[in-house]
Formats: structure tokens, sequence, C-alpha cells
């Protein structure tokens, strides 16, 4: 795309693509070391989770600050429009996988020095690499504004969902069998939980950018006949 | 190229067909073809001189006025040829009222700028109702009520946007089809400006409207189907939540989004 005349009007929205790939960097590493401190039942790593919480929830306020002084100011149209409102919704979704993080981070301190179980939570460590894939892949398409990588996201969540499906039929079960060691399979439930929700926000980071790019809103296309 | 939102042939009012325009053989129009819906609010956008005007002017042949202008292609109204012999201009005209950028009402009071078209059009039989018609083009002008106790003023005490008003009440007057407007309200103030196009917004119930604008936000809040010229051509045409939010052309991108083409 080529540049405004205005230099300040391209200053402003290249600042808020940076705000939002900065947010984006923040929460990925945040979802990443809240899983390791799940599974190493790692204190430390989990507090610094919640340390990034605060950084992501700033840029957030930031972020919509931003957009709504170039809305007020600029009154956007086409491209530029359409990022604005991407960058608004991306911004909301991604301070959501944040708190998803900071809940798995919660349970990994309630966790610390207990026994790891002994598959070492296999299923959960599955889970989250397919989950962290999801998300950097929406974080990547929203970078580089790519609406096919962003499309191919909605079909790693049907593999999400059926793994936190999985997880939450094997632990019910086990619970059942082994009334003890309930604590430790609730907090695998939540965390799974978290992790299916945190793919959820990556398919609609994929949506915002499939509309960024293409001007088409791909959600609930049911409804719309679509 | 014919470029056509519009699903329903019997919603147009307005059929272009490779209109080209000149100006001493400059070309100024070319090859212009596109439908005007009926009782819809359509906009022409783009950069000064890229033939805005002179397209707005061709739809009820003002462009002859001009005397070194030469005109082909085909405008119907309501599936007439407007160019076709037997057409009388000034009968186009009343059809197909137009409004400019300055607001210029005649040297006479507020009742007699309103009266003016009727007068023309019916010497004798409709004098009787000519208070009422007067009136009634004042209140769908949204100037009644700033006006009706002093209808014998002189219409240039107005200001500048009631004048536009008052204008735009003496074109409604004679009852046209189409109401062209070239950038009505670029001379008046922000309050005046919104006045205009709230209404704009009650007139298209009962008229086709033609508005250019440089104002692309204007255009973005006033109308249902936007077109966008450049260098004489037709660029792009199509809804205007469409053109504003999602323009196919990179033109047409390039221009709404302020950026160097
Ligand atoms: N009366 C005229 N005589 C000669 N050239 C004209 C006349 N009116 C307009 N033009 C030329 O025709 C082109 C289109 O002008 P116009 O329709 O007024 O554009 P716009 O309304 O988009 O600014 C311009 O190059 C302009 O200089
Ligand atoms: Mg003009």
């Amino acid at each position: 795309m080529s540049e405004h005349i205005s230099e300040s009007y391209d200053l402003e929205l290249r600042n808020v693509r940076n705000a939002l790939m900065e947010m984006g960097g923040v929460v990925e590493q945040q979802v990443r070391s809240a899983c390791h401190a799940f599974v190493a039942h790692d204190a430390e790593l989990a507090g610094l989770v919640r340390v990034a919480d605060q950084r992501v929830n700033q840029l957030e306020l930031e972020i919509d600050d931003q957009c709504v002084q170039i809305i007020a100011r600029r009154q956007p149209a086409a491209t530029d429009l359409r990022t604005l409102v991407a960058a608004m919704k991306a911004s909301t979704d991604l301070e959501r996988v944040g708190d998803e993080a900071d809940r798995i981070a919660k349970m990994a301190s309630g966790l610390a020095g207990a026994e790891p179980p002994l598959d070492q939570y296999g299923d959960v460590r599955r889970l989250s690499t397919d989950v962290i894939k999801m998300l950097s892949a929406s974080l990547d398409a929203l970078a580089r504004q790519d609406a096919e990588q962003a499309a191919a996201i909605k079909q790693a969540d049907s593999a999400v969902d059926a793994g936190y499906d999985a997880i939450l039929r094997e632990q019910l079960a086990a619970m059942q069998e082994h009334p003890h060691n309930i604590e430790q399979r609730l907090s695998i439930i939540w965390a799974a939980r978290s992790l299916e929700r945190i793919g959820d926000h990556a398919k609609n980071i994929g949506e915002y950018v499939v509309y960024l790019v293409e001007g088409e809103d791909v959600r609930h296309q049911k409804l719309r006949g679509g | 190229m014919l470029q056509t939102p519009i699903a329903d042939a019997a919603q147009i009012c307005l059929r272009v067909r490779g209109l080209t325009v000149a100006y001493a053989e400059e070309p100024a129009l070319q090859g212009i073809s596109l439908d005007i819906p009926r009782h819809q609010v359509t906009a022409f956008i783009g950069p000064s001189g890229c033939g805005k005007t002179t397209l707005l002017r061709s739809f009820n042949r003002m462009n002859e006025l001009i005397e070194d202008a030469r005109t082909e292609g085909v405008i119907e109204l309501e599936g007439c040829n407007i160019f076709q012999a037997g057409v009388d201009p000034a009968q186009l005209r009343r059809q197909v009222g137009m409004v400019f950028q300055r607001p210029n009402p005649f040297p006479k009071s507020i009742y007699d700028n309103v009266a003016y078209g009727l007068r023309i059009q019916s010497s004798s039989s409709r004098a009787a109702n000519l208070d009422q018609e007067v009136e009634s083009a004042l209140r769908r002008a949204a100037l009644w009520d700033e006006v009706a106790d002093r209808l014998d003023a002189p219409a240039l005490t107005l200001s500048g946007g009631q004048q536009q008003r008052l204008v735009i009440a003496r074109a409604i007057a004679v009852k046209p089809a189409v109401l062209l407007l070239d950038e009505p309200a670029s001379a008046l103030d922000p309050i005046s400006t919104l006045k205009i196009e709230q209404l704009i917004h009650q007139l298209k119930s009962n008229y086709t409207i033609i508005i250019v604008t440089h104002n692309m936000q204007q255009a973005a809040r006033v109308s249902d189907f936007t077109a966008f010229l450049n260098a004489g051509r037709l660029v792009e045409y199509g809804p205007a939540e469409a053109v504003f939010t999602n323009p196919k052309e990179r033109q047409t991108e390039d221009y709404i989004t302020g950026r160097r083409g």
C-alpha cells in the first residue's frame, strides 16, 4: 500500500500496528510460559506470567485509545478503516488470551510443590503445542496480512476442540475410578479449558485478518447465508 | 465499461451510455456508462477537474450553454433520450433541477424566488394555488419555519445556509424528477452543512438526487451509491458502504484513504 499524503497519518497507523504486534508478542510468550509453568509446577515462571498481564492490559488501552483518536480525527476509510476495526477487535481477543494464560499460571502456582502426574501431563502438553501453533499462526497472519494463512486457522480449531473434549472425558472417568487427586485433575480440566478458549481467540483473530485483507466478514457465515 | 450496482432495471431513473464530453476538442468525460437509481442519493466524487460537474451538467443539457462543448452518447431519463430531437431543453431543466455551489437566489423577495418557476410554468391557471405551492416548497426545503413571517423580505438578507435551502425550494417548487446538487454545501459552515445533508436525506423519498462533492465524508454520509471519477473516466461505482469500506479499485482506495496514487 502506498503512503498517505499526510505523513503523520502513516505514523499513527504504524503506531497502532506496532502496539498490536508488541501485544501479540507479549501474549504469545505469556501462553508459552504459563503452559511450561503448569506442566513443570514452576511457581516463579507463573509469577512472571502474572506480571506480564499488566503490560497486556496497558497495551489494550493504548490501542483502543489510538484507534479512537484516529477515527475521530481522520475519518479513515477502506483499508485504513478495516485495519483499525481489526486492531481493536484483535486487541480485545489478545487481552482475553492474556487472561486465560493468567488463569493457567494461577493453577501452576497452586500446583507448586506437588508431584507431577505419571504421564507428565502428556495430553495437556500436546494440546498446548497445538494451541500455541494456532496463536502464533494468527499473529503471523496478522503481521503479514495473509488471508490464506488466516483462513487455515479455522481447521486447526476443530482439532483443539477435540483435544479438549478428550482430556475432559479422560479426567472425568479417572476421577470416578480414583477419587483421590481430584484437585490436580480439576486443574488439568481448567487448564485444558483455558487452552481451548485461547484457540477460539486465535480463530477470531484469523477471521479479523480475512476481513482486513478481503473486506469480507467471515464470522457466523451461517447467519449470513454465506 | 458499464458499471451498475442496480440489479432491478425498473429502479433506474437515468441511464447513461457511452457519454463523452469535450471542451474545444479537449475531452472532459470519456465513455461514461452508468445507471442512476430513482429516489436514491448518488454521489460523484473524484479529484478536481476529473469531470464531476461536466457529468452533472449533462443530465439537464447545461453543457450546451457552453459554446465549444461537444457531447456524444445517450442519456435516458425514465426511458427517453434527452438528446433526442423534439426534447425542449427548458422543459428538461424543469424536470431536472440544479443547485450550485454558491447560493444564487434572485435579488427578489423570498416569496418571489420560490414562485418564479411556478409563474413561468403556468401563467394563469395555477396562480390561485401559488401561496400554497410556495409554502409547500419552503416546507419541503425545511425553510418554512424560519421565513414564514418574512416572505416579502429580500432573499439576499438570508444567511448562506438559508439561501441554499431557498434555492433548493425554488428548484423543487416546479416538481422536478431529479435534483442535481453541485457541491451544495462547500460554501457553508458546518451546522448549515448538516442541515443541507439532513434535507437531502428527507428529499430523496420524492426526488432522485445526484450530488457532486469534494468532501468524501459528506459523500459517505449522504449517498446511497457512490461513483468515483478520475481523469474523465468512471473508475468505480457501487453502493456507498462498499465503496467506502472495501473499494474494488486501487485508484479508488488511494483516493478515499488519502494516499498518493
Ligand atoms: N467551460 C469550460 N470550458 C473549457 N473547459 C472546461 C470547462 N468546464 C470544465 N472544463 C474542463 O473540463 C475538465 C472537467 O472539469 P469539471 O467537470 O469542472 O471537473 P470537476 O467538477 O470534477 O472539478 C477540466 O479539465 C476542466 O478544466
Ligand atoms: Mg466541479
